[in-house]
């Protein structure tokens, strides 16, 4: 079964009366403490831990709102659990081709399935780590397989989340943004 | 040394050719990789390849690690070889659910290769 793209068997524990309870009471504590769940130091430290140790690289965080580039790559990884929503990575084509090659070791000139296929896994892991800050988040979240977007003139848009972190950063004096969006804490 | 025969199962090419890599600097020299882009091919991979080890994903459309490892425990595929799983999920519950399924070893993404090395190299001589 698929709970926002997320199997619920990737959620531990779930489906017994007693998960039911237990479930309700995290999800409460999660209410409580939704302060904590929004902290934007936690994705800022998702994204360092990522790029550092995925491609040995650090990144600056940006407070400039860069430009939508003509051509994008967007990755989405939704969460689905105690939290349903989702982490969004998107750069210029350009930005990907950069990541995807310093991923892989490979020179990597144009958008192809290779491009695609990384961007996805950097969100997953951007998504897997910022979860793993709240402790039950990583117990009782779920996290979809990504979904790539590329193109151009394309927007997404999610209505009315209760929270929606959105920052930007440069990685090699390249732009992108990542952005969680929690559409509700269940 | 003798060789390493390795299967890694990952929706991903290139997280399958990234932990490739990490195996590489860990010393598993020569290393022999068989690769498979989802649990259904994995257990056919392994009715027709002995292998020493084998790493998989958990979050895998179709059929995700945990199953696959079911499978291959069931199945009796890859008696005494030591299985690793490699995935984003890390919570206390996810290792246990893993190990409960049969697995001997646990890494999560993001990982460094030295990581790769201390979980996978005694998991190698043990065997």
């Amino acid at each position: 079964m698929l709970m926002n793209g997320v199997r619920t068997s990737a959620i531990p524990g779930k489906g017994s009366i007693e998960d039911v309870s237990k479930e309700k009471c995290m999800s409460q504590s999660l209410r409580d403490s939704v302060h904590l769940v929004s902290d934007p130091s936690n994705l800022d430290s998702s994204v360092k831990e990522v790029f550092h140790l995925m491609l040995g690289c650090e990144c600056e965080q940006s407070n400039a709102q860069h430009l939508q580039p003509k051509e994008s790559v967007t990755a989405v990884v939704g969460f689905g659990g105690l939290l349903s929503g989702a982490c969004v990575f998107r750069s210029s084509s350009h930005t990907a081709c950069k990541i995807a090659a310093q991923l892989t070791g490979s020179e990597i000139s144009e958008v192809d399935d290779t491009v695609k296929d990384a961007i996805g896994e950097i969100c997953n892991m951007l998504a897997g780590a910022w979860k793993s800050k709240v402790p039950e988040l990583a117990a009782n979240c779920g996290l979809s397989v990504p979904a790539v977007i590329t193109g151009r003139d394309y927007n997404i848009h999610v209505q009315s989340p209760e929270f929606r972190l959105f920052h930007s950063y440069f990685f090699d004096g390249s732009p992108f943004d990542v952005t969680i969006i929690c559409d509700g804490i269940h | 040394m003798s060789e390493t025969r390795t299967l890694i199962v990952d929706d991903s090419s290139v997280m399958r050719k990234i932990v490739e890599r990490a195996l590489r600097q860990a010393g598993l020299d020569p290393l022999v990789v068989h690769e498979a882009g989802s649990g259904t091919e994995g257990l056919e991979m392994l009715k027709e390849q002995k292998v020493d080890l084998i790493l998989s994903d958990i979050n895998m459309p179709s059929m995700d690690g945990l199953e696959f490892l079911r499978q291959l425990r069931a199945q009796d595929l890859a008696p005494g070889v030591p299985v690793v799983m490699i995935t984003t999920e890390s919570s206390e519950e996810h290792v246990k659910q893993a190990i409960q399924a049969g697995a001997q070893g646990y890494i999560r993404k993001p990982f460094t290769p030295e990581q790769v090395k201390e979980r996978v190299l005694p998991l190698i001589r043990a065997a």
